[in-house]
């Protein structure tokens, strides 16, 4: 994958992740003449196209769409699929995610993404592992004032060598 | 409502984009963001440390910010601090930062990637996905040269933990796509092979990804994947869903690793080991068994899922080419999916046929869907559907359908969308060339596009039908005639204009029996078309007229009265200007013998690689060369060179019709020297310049070019009384030339330098050059005995009303030698030099 965008009905720009190096500008004009052609776009019409040298995936879920740049040779089903994984995954995450919640926890996006997608390929595709590796951070930040911290560490650590051995 | 973050609630960042959220306006909105940045700044700059939290809570404002669009300049340092911190979430705003806001500053580098090193090292591995997760989303070269060398090394280690060795090998695979020259083999390939057999789906997931990329530069290195490979894939396809547990997504085991495992199957050709192939062909059979299955839940996920599979299922199978039976399978399969409801699977499904259509085994089965196709191409709704299917259809044309699939592209073409228009066009004249088995097809296929499509219609396209009739004697009636009655149409498009033109100019006599037809007709029906047209296609006309002459003598007269109108003899354009008194010149003083030997209809064009297939594949861009290129057909058949280089004119304007004027000097049996073509040369030497001089008919320069002969040298020994056979001319008369002045000015015409004169004693050479409206030439003496010359005095005799300077500047006695007339230096040597100048330029 090369890039994915997340924008609103209105055309704001709700999250970028870039996964092939590019200029600000470039980013800025790439962002603005895709979003002007997926908004373009009639509800009936197929979820692939094609643009400039790439080929386009997209998918809506409510008032957000969800829109993604592989190369010629990729899938395209199941980048529509990575899209909805993703989606699952914030939905599991925050509890029936919606719009506000990706714009006011825009961070936690990120790092959910991050942990499923990597470097433009998919990394972890199972929901349960990508969900407690999110988790554990959020567990990590709430326990770190006091000193049980360092059990937590300890914790988590006989939890992966658990899991291993499974 | 807004939610408050899970673990940390930075509230002083929810209430900032609450903030930014209610801004009614614009104005407002940066009012708003430059307060806050100023705020931050005054914080970033205060006496008093920030604490973690806080310098958390601003790097992550300063974020927000800059991802609604503003630039940020401040906030790296602060950013990079956080990473040192041990609190997980201040480390992982830090990274996210410093990895979407890449700062180039090599201070900063230098901190970040210390940063890193110590979270590689810290064991920890919640800190080092974190430091792994950064280097895979920044991936610059600084990065790469400081860590490629380490993170092989983790991603084998026996003692990383699974998440690690993930995040380690995608970040492995961006720095490899980065910097491929920073990551080298090494032992770790094998052991990284070896991670295929991985336990943790999710390990094998990512290493497949590795691999793939690493084994297209290296494929040795990798090859025992094949068989790993292979066996996963089976596996998981004969897996039963529960199996897999969390890696089955509604009701499909493991998809993403299946198409990730068959993408890499298509690195390498097909196994060579007979029991993993027979093992392979089985998992791929299942495959497309199982799509004939009903499905498992109706949910499209699951149809999506199993369907992705299926594709990427056939695309290996396209690629191994080699299983007939599974090529045809898989044809059957794509052609249920041809109409199936869901718009998206009729969408690869086409796409998928055009790979498939290539291929010898499975090209008949593919036509057999021509009239889904079709069907496709008439009612589908979506647009980039139907490109798809105008690719399929251009793919799967051979001789056999190639009349009914052109007249549907035409069809297609009325009503297509202007963006595509030209790719369609020279489809079709690609196709319509290659298929045709009547040439007269082919001839009215162009013509339609031209009718139909005429502003798509490129050069390459219609010189292309030139090119073709010029060489096939057969069709070149019939395409006058048709051309003839195309152009009678009330608004023809220029480029008709322009192919009607050339083919009257040339064949116009096989119709011109026919009285509808006659020549005074066709004259008038181009004519009339000719104030219409733009420069190109005028000059285009004027050559066709000056044809005419010749064919036609009858309408000689007429079209005289043309050329010679103001309009075209005093044109602003300097192409139209040049050829309309050139032509006109021509059609005067040229005898018909002359008339007809220039006016020659043109030889056969030689045969050269096609353009109009070149300018579809760089329209179309490196990868779909394999769709167009049909190596597997006779490519060589009637492929002649779209653009035939003529020898460029110098002096004319450089119009596409130029290449016409160049061709036409080609036959005539004088090749010329010179770059400039025929006709101008017979201006240059003419008269005191170009086309300046209108009234100047033919007889000055006839004149002048008969008394550019030597002239009797003045000297004791009686010269002129050896070579020339004929009763010499006293040395006081100039009146009559030499017999043989005639063909020794002739050569002239067309060339600038040369010996003009020479017998036992003397040698007469003449150098010329011109330069808009100057002309200069030298005349050279060469004294051919050994003795000098004395008193040695040539005369040059010219029409009164040229006025020239004439150098007397030779030395008395004409020493012997001959000079050479390269090198020869008119400013250095004796010579007498006739500079003349034009007196007016119009």
């Amino acid at each position: 994958m090369q890039f994915m965008l997340l924008f609103s009905r209105q055309g704001k720009l709700r999250l970028q992740k870039w996964y092939v190096p590019l200029s600000d500008k470039e980013k800025k004009k790439i962002t603005r003449e895709l979003v002007q052609t997926v908004l373009a776009r009639k509800p009936k019409m197929c979820s692939f196209l094609e643009w400039r040298d790439l080929k386009i995936v997209y998918k809506r879920y409510a008032s957000l769409y969800f829109c993604c740049a592989i190369e010629d040779q990729d899938n395209e089903l199941i980048t529509l699929e990575i899209i909805h994984r993703y989606v699952e995954l914030l939905d599991k995450y925050f509890g029936s995610v919606c719009e506000l919640d990706i714009i006011f926890n825009f961070e936690k996006a990120y790092f959910i993404l991050d942990e499923f997608l990597l470097g433009g390929e998919v990394q972890e595709t199972s929901k349960k592992n990508v969900l407690k590796a999110i988790e554990q951070a959020d567990l990590l930040q709430e326990n770190m004032k006091d000193k049980g911290y360092h059990f937590i560490m300890q914790g988590i650590n006989d939890a992966h060598l658990q899991e291993k051995v499974e | 409502m807004p939610a408050v973050s899970k673990g940390d609630g930075m509230r002083g960042l929810a209430v900032f984009i609450s903030d930014i959220r209610n801004c009614k306006s614009k104005e407002a909105e940066i009012k708003r963001i430059n307060k806050e940045l100023a705020n931050i700044r005054s914080k970033f700059k205060g006496d008093k440390a920030l604490d973690g939290y806080s310098k958390k809570k601003y790097v992550c404002k300063l974020l927000f910010i800059f991802l609604l669009g503003h630039d940020i300049d401040f906030g790296h340092m602060e950013a990079v601090n956080l990473l040192s911190s041990n609190k997980y979430t201040e480390k992982q705003i830090g990274y996210l930062f410093i990895s979407v806001l890449v700062n180039s500053n090599s201070e900063l580098i230098r901190l970040i990637n210390n940063a890193i090193k110590n979270d590689l090292a810290s064991r920890n591995p919640t800190f080092m996905c974190l430091a792994l997760h950064c280097i895979a989303n920044v991936g610059s070269r600084e990065m790469g040269e400081a860590f490629a060398a380490d993170i092989p090394r983790i991603l084998v280690a026996g003692d990383s933990m699974d998440s690690v060795k993930q995040s380690a090998a995608l970040c492995l695979l961006r720095l490899y796509k980065a910097s491929p020259d920073l990551v080298p083999m090494g032992e770790w390939t094998a052991r990284v092979v070896h991670l295929l057999n991985d336990q943790h789906m999710g390990v094998v997931t990512a290493a497949v990804s590795l691999i793939t990329c690493l084994c297209k530069k290296n494929p040795d290195d990798f090859k025992t994947c094949i068989s790993l490979a292979v066996s996963r894939l089976s596996r998981i396809v004969s897996s039963a869903s529960t199996d897999l547990q969390d890696y089955t997504y509604y009701f499909v085991p493991a998809p993403w690793l299946s198409v990730k495992l068959l993408r890499l199957l298509q690195c390498y050709p097909p196994p060579e080991d007979a029991a993993v192939k027979g093992r392979l062909v089985e998992c791929l059979e299942t495959v497309l068994n199982k799509a004939q299955e009903p499905p498992k839940s109706k949910k499209v996920q699951h149809s999506n899922a199993k369907n992705a599979i299926l594709f990427e299922t056939i695309s290996l199978i396209i690629h191994y080419d080699s299983e007939p039976n599974l090529l045809v399978r898989a044809c059957n399969q794509l052609g249920q999916f041809l109409q199936h409801r869901e718009t998206n699977l009729r969408y690869l499904a086409l796409e998928s046929m055009c790979t498939l259509a290539s291929s010898e085994f499975s090209h008949e089965a593919v036509k057999t869907h021509i009239d889904t196709v079709i069907n496709a191409l008439k009612t589908e709704r979506d647009v980039s559907v139907r490109q798809r299917a105008a690719d399929l259809l251009y793919a799967m044309c051979d001789r056999s359908n190639a009349k009914q699939i052109v007249s549907e592209m035409l069809r297609y073409l009325e009503t297509a969308d202007y963006a595509i228009r030209e790719e369609i066009v020279l489809k079709v004249a690609i196709l319509a060339e290659k298929y045709a088995v009547d040439y007269s097809w082919y001839v009215d296929t162009i013509l339609n596009l031209i009718r139909i499509a005429g502003d798509y219609v490129s050069e390459e396209v219609w010189y292309r039908v030139l090119q073709i009739v010029t060489n096939r004697d057969d069709v070149q009636g019939y395409a006058a005639k048709t051309v003839f009655e195309a152009l009678q149409a009330p608004a023809c498009h220029e480029n008709m204009v322009k192919v009607g033109g050339y083919i009257l100019g040339e064949f116009g006599n096989l119709i011109a029996g026919d009285p509808r037809s006659s020549p005074p007709v066709q004259f008038s029906l181009l004519h009339s078309k000719f104030h219409l047209c733009s420069v190109a296609t005028r000059a285009l006309l004027l050559s066709t007229y000056i044809k005419f002459i010749n064919l036609f003598p009858e309408t000689k007269a007429t079209i005289q009265g043309v050329l010679r109108a103001g309009s075209q003899l005093r044109n602003a354009d300097v192409e139209l200007q040049q050829r309309a008194v050139e032509y006109l010149t021509l059609s005067s003083v040229a005898s018909t013998d002359v008339l007809a030997t220039v006016l020659e209809e043109m030889p056969p064009f030689p045969e050269r690689e096609s353009s109009i297939l070149a300018k579809l594949k760089r329209k179309k861009g490196p990868g779909a060369a394999s769709a167009l290129d049909d190596g597997r057909r006779d490519a060589s058949s009637n492929d002649i060179n779209g653009g035939v280089e003529p020898t460029p004119s110098t002096v004319s304007t450089p119009s596409p019709s130029a290449d016409l004027l160049g061709l036409r000097a080609a036959p005539p049996p004088a090749a010329p020297q010179a770059p400039a073509g025929a006709g101008n040369l017979l201006v240059d030497v003419s008269s005191d310049g170009p086309v300046a001089q209108p009234g100047l008919g033919p007889t000055p320069e006839e004149a002048f070019l008969s008394e550019l002969e030597p002239p009797a040298p003045e000297s004791p020994m009686a010269l002129l009384a050896d070579p020339a056979p004929a009763a010499d001319p006293g040395p006081e008369d100039f009146g009559s030339p030499i017999p043989e002045a005639d063909e020794l000015l002739n050569k002239f015409v067309c060339k600038n330098n040369g010996v003009l004169f020479e017998n036992q004693l003397l040698q007469i050479g003449v150098k010329s050059e011109f330069r808009q409206n100057l002309g200069r030439m030298y005349l050279f003496y060469g004294n051919k005995t050994s003795v000098q010359f004395q008193s040695f005095t040539p005369t040059v005799v010219h029409p009164g009303d040229l006025q020239t300077h004439i150098l007397l500047a030779w030395p008395s006695p004409l020493a012997p030698g001959l000079p050479s007339w390269d090198e020869m230096d008119p400013g250095r040597d004796p010579s007498s030099a006739l500079l003349p100048e034009s007196l007016s330029a119009s």
